[in-house]
């Protein structure tokens, strides 16, 4: 009986050691971005694209060149608050190499080692283009370095667990496309690989990852009452100058103006050119009615 | 007799005013001005942003009707009323989408609206100097709109 039991504990503790190999935080193959050169003003481009700024700029902030993290988002599973992403040595990521930067925003991994949640899009990231990451790695690094500390993220067991996002990242962590968009490459990409507008216009499963099946079709807004509108043909009949209208300037067909969260995607929107504000218009007009 | 002439009367002025009121002219007085209000930015804005869209052809009067407008809109007439304590979503509902932080301390919605009166202004100024003077003037105008609805109305359900 003992004996039974003693193998049952082995087995079981076995099994534990092997899933938390499998699931363990990866980083990225220093080879494959050895003969990469980022360009910044490139970078910028990116920076628009991302919406990184959306996040981390501080609370009530307008300036977008100013990273220090802070602002706190409500979801189901707790209350993240965003990292100070400037160029501070000690606060920032002042001493990170182009490496570190890509085995977060490609594989959600910490220079320490470390799963990062998925608050944080690296599930939307990781369909970025190498030299897209080495060019807004690069411009980050030309923005002024802001002196303060990152705080802990206020979440409950047993999502505290961090070891937990390993098996989440094995479920949901994928690098193809969701849409068959192949005739709108870059419309694809600007939404599916850095605009993450998927991760507040699609619903979520049980375990917080988007349901592809429901893909832009609206959710509850986790920060505030209200939804999210869904994008899909059925839920939005403007024309594709409509959408890059809006984009651009925050009107609606109708005149009214854009409110909430989305005033702060506009003003990243806005950035981009109209070339690639028309590419997104086309990719929301082809999404497939749920 | 004369008490009780005094209260049928009374009631059927009570009655009469609470009919009247049910029969379309309900809600708070300051939030059916101040939509109001907001209904004519929007037309004017409209003109001026669907010659920037394309949509219509861009017409020096009509564009500088519709500017005009707009800086005596935000720039000329008191909204003092319009925006009355007690008047938020918090107090009245779903009658408005107007939140409590507009009136909280620390609110800017009062300087975005002088902002909006600024750029009016400036719109104003240069509408009838043809497309290429008017786009660029439109964007400060969005940007307040947009700065507002950002911080204190509550987005669509």
């Amino acid at each position: 009986m003992k004996r039974i039991f003693v193998g049952l504990v082995l087995t079981g503790l076995v099994a534990l050691a092997a899933g938390l190999f499998i699931t363990r935080p990866q980083k990225i193959e220093p080879a494959r971005f050895l003969a990469l050169t980022g360009d910044p003003s490139r970078g910028e481009a990116v920076f628009w694209a991302g919406g990184c700024a959306s996040c981390h700029k501080a609370e009530g902030s307008e300036d977008a060149m100013a990273l220090p993290g802070g602002r706190r988002f409500k979801t189901d599973f707790g209350t993240f608050i965003a990292p100070n992403i400037s160029p501070e040595s000690s606060h920032g990521l002042g001493a990170w190499t182009l490496l570190d930067f890509a085995s977060a925003m490609l594989n959600g991994t910490s220079p320490d080692g470390r799963h990062y949640y998925p608050a944080f899009p690296y599930s939307t990231y990781t369909r970025a283009n190498d030299q897209d990451i080495a060019d807004l790695w690069v411009f980050l690094r030309t923005l002024p370095p802001q002196d303060r500390a990152d705080v802990p993220h206020e979440i409950g067991f047993p999502f505290s667990i961090r070891a937990s996002v390993g098996g989440w990242k094995l479920l949901f962590l994928k690098d193809e496309f969701v849409q068959d968009e192949a005739d709108n490459a870059r419309g694809q990409y600007l939404v599916e690989a850095l605009g993450h507008c998927a991760e507040c216009h699609t619903p979520r499963n049980l375990l917080g990852a988007l349901d592809s099946s429901r893909w832009m079709a609206g959710a509850p807004n986790p920060s505030s009452k209200g939804r999210i509108p869904g994008l899909t043909p059925a839920q939005l009949n403007w024309s594709e100058a409509d959408i890059a209208f809006y984009l651009e300037t925050g009107f609606t067909p109708d005149f009214d103006s854009a409110g909430g969260e989305m005033v702060e995607v506009i003003q990243n929107m806005a950035k981009l050119t109209a070339e690639d504000r028309a590419a997104i218009a086309a990719y929301i007009k082809a999404l497939p009615s749920p | 007799m004369a008490f009780a002439r005094t209260l049928i009367v009374t009631a059927a002025f009570a009655a009469t005013a609470s009919l009247a009121f049910a029969g379309g002219h309900g809600g708070n007085p300051a939030v059916k001005a101040r939509k109001s209000h907001m209904q004519l930015y929007q037309h004017n804005v409209g003109i001026l942003f669907g010659m920037a869209k394309g949509e219509v052809d861009y017409d020096a009067d009509a564009a500088s009707a519709a500017a005009n407008n707009l800086a005596t809109l935000s720039g000329g007439i008191s909204q003092r009323t319009y925006w009355a304590p007690g008047t938020s979503n918090a107090e009245l509902g779903e009658e408005t989408r107007a939140l409590p932080a507009a009136w909280e301390s620390g609110s800017k919605a009062g300087e975005i609206g002088g902002q909006l009166a600024d750029a009016a202004t400036e719109l104003a100024a240069v509408a009838g100097d043809g497309l290429d003077a008017l786009k660029p003037a439109l964007g400060p105008v969005g940007g307040a709109c947009t700065a507002c609805h950002k911080a204190y109305r509550q987005p669509f359900n």
